[in-house]
């Protein structure tokens, strides 16, 4: 498959090997991070005029799901600001390394080497969304509340603990950073295998040891990738690459497969069905029971919610795979395998819908950005002139057609996919068929509530 | 016979992807008429939360307030209008794009506000059965690609 080397444009690498524009990011989400907390907290209570719910749930949300996932995969881990304070403390630096910091360094425990909390974490949070998302102070809440674990992990463990094993954004940005055109991976192998110190690892005066415990000469998916691009700063032989390349091979990766990731492919594909149906149905009912959190009403919507993305859905594509052995029954992998293999068919159909459901939240929702830019703390201000702007949603008439575009695209991914995972487990294109049609299936669903 | 079965596939995929996206909708068969709806909107719901009405009806919404002033913008058509409690705000329109559109609340009312959506369905939704379509054909489409 063929790649094209971004360090080979000299200003790009200089940029790139550079602590500079990478702190710079840094500082200014961080700074965002700070107001959108004050805000939450101190400022206006109402949730559509308040910076910190404008500012995460539109425009980073936007951000996030619209252009730097499907873009730059984990880009935004490499300048996202929870973490940094954790890891300053922890490095006893801010940008080189030097001299010693105030993390313990212990190992992150063996057993919980996966993300299955990472899976937890964000079906918890979907669980309060319809609170989350709209009340400031508990945005602000739950943002402090990530920014004080991530320091708390920072200085008890050894790395970026809290990236790789809790954080409930990065758990889904890593699964969807596999689809996207761009990586950082290692020219030649035999380069770093017969480097004996791999200071990729281990850091050296230059940058830092792989933040996210991983060897980049062993990779060959971006899931765990953090982008950080210490490895590019600390590796001697110039033998780290950040390519572009055709999206989403990192999915026919057979190496490392495992039933977390793919329960992380159904919460996320479920939550994007579910929150559709809630956020954006015309159902009163659904809403104000998934916003009345401690009701009865609420327990139902939250039973519901869990039967859905942990039963339902697996359940339904557990049948599919289960259809996979009928259509050829010497299949040579057993039916977990096959379950675990053909949910990576689901990562593109997940990331599909996550764009749907955000390009008409957010194009409805924009508008409320200009006055809050203005008036962050709701006290009145009008630092740019925008706190008068009224509400207006953008492309309401063409957000419908674009959400159809994406989520046949989606399928598209999806098909072929599932196409060449079939080869993986044993089998031809007809095995596939089971799973592609739980792929429409769900996809008809999701036009329905998008567009029905 | 295996060269047609190598192709014959893609070209159905060709043919039938802008016929799907390119088609025009039918024409309308009932004649137009005049309908008016009374429109409940009270925190977070409208109610009846979905309207339909054929392609070229003349449409006449009373939105009334029940607990706070609200909005209703209607999407694809862009239109507003906004009912404070107590007073009946009325909005008239020629149907004269069909498919289903959203009309959401356009006076911030409270947490939920964003969320506050209703549906209107102007005869066929054509665009719903053209994505059906084009994710039935997308399908297809990458089942079919030899060479991954």
């Amino acid at each position: 498959m063929s790649r094209y080397d971004l360090i080979r444009i000299p200003l790009l690498k200089r940029a790139l090997v550079s602590r500079w524009p990478q702190f710079l990011a840094q500082a200014a989400a961080l700074g965002g991070f700070v107001v959108a907390i004050l805000a939450g907290l101190w400022g206006t209570p109402v949730g559509s005029h308040n910076f910190g719910i404008v500012f995460v749930w539109i425009a980073w949300w936007a951000l996030l799901m619209l252009a730097a996932v499907p873009l730059f995969g984990r880009g935004w881990c490499s300048v996202c600001p929870i973490p940094l304070t954790g890891e300053w403390l922890q490095r006893g630096a801010i940008l080189r390394p030097r001299g010693r910091g105030l993390g313990l360094g212990k190992k992150w425990p063996t057993r919980f080497r996966n993300i299955w909390i990472q899976n937890g974490s964000f079906a918890l949070v979907a669980l309060f969304s319809a609170v989350v998302l709209t009340q400031p102070n508990v945005t602000a809440l739950v943002l402090a509340a990530f920014f004080l674990a991530a320091v708390a992990t920072g200085l008890l463990f050894e790395r970026r603990a809290f990236c790789r094993y809790l954080c409930p954004v990065g758990g889904f940005i890593g699964l969807y950073s596999q689809l996207a055109p761009i990586e950082v991976r290692v020219k030649d192998r035999a380069v770093c295998a017969a480097h004996s110190q791999k200071t990729c690892y281990t850091g050296d005066a230059e940058g830092y040891g792989c933040p996210w415990q991983v060897f980049p000469g062993g990779l060959t998916k971006n899931t765990y990738c953090g982008a950080c691009l210490e490895c590019l700063r600390t590796c001697p032989e110039n033998n780290v690459a950040i390519n572009l390349r055709l999206p989403g091979g990192d999915l026919w990766q057979p190496a490392g497969r495992r039933m977390d990731e793919a329960f992380k492919a159904f919460i996320m594909l479920g939550s994007a069905v579910v929150y559709s149906a809630v956020m954006l149905g015309p159902w009163g009912a659904l809403k104000s029971a998934a916003y009345a959190v401690g009701t009865w009403a609420w327990l139902g919507y939250a039973a519901a919610f869990i039967a859905f993305v942990f039963g339902v859905l697996p359940g339904a594509f557990a049948l599919a795979t289960l259809a996979t052995l009928s259509v050829q029954p010497r299949a040579m992998q057993s039916w977990r395998k096959r379950f675990i293999i053909f949910a990576y068919a689901l990562v593109p159909l997940g990331l599909a819908a996550w764009v749907a459901f955000s390009l008409s939240f957010v194009f409805a929702n924009a508008s409320y950005l200009w006055p809050a830019l203005s008036d962050p703390l709701g006290r009145g201000w009008n630092l740019f002139g925008t706190a008068g702007l009224g509400w207006t949603p953008y492309l309401s008439s063409l957000v419908p057609a674009l959400q159809v575009a994406v989520v046949a695209g989606g399928v598209g991914w999806a098909s072929l996919t599932a196409r060449r995972l079939a080869r993986e487990a044993g089998g031809g294109r007809r095995q596939a068929l089971p799973v592609v049609a739980f792929c429409v299936a769900v996809a008809g669903g999701l036009l329905w509530l998008l567009v029905g | 016979m295996r060269m047609i079965r190598r192709w014959w596939l893609p070209a159905l995929i060709a043919l039938l992807g802008p016929a799907l996206v390119l088609a025009p909708a039918p024409l309308p068969a009932a004649p137009p008429t005049d309908r008016t709806f009374r429109i409940e909107a009270r925190s977070f719901e409208y109610t009846p939360p979905t309207l339909a009405v054929n392609p070229g009806d003349r449409v006449t919404l009373e939105l009334v307030s029940t607990d706070a002033a609200h909005g209703l913008y209607l999407d694809g058509y862009d239109l507003n209008v906004t009912a404070v409690p107590g007073q009946t705000a009325r909005l008239t329109f020629t149907a004269d794009k069909t498919g289903s559109f959203r009309f959401r609340c356009s006076v911030t009312c409270g947490p939920l506000h964003p969320f506050m959506i209703g549906k209107l369905s102007v005869g066929p939704n054509w665009l719903l059965w053209r994505g059906l379509g084009l994710a039935a054909l997308a399908s297809l489409a990458g089942l079919s690609v030899t060479r991954t």
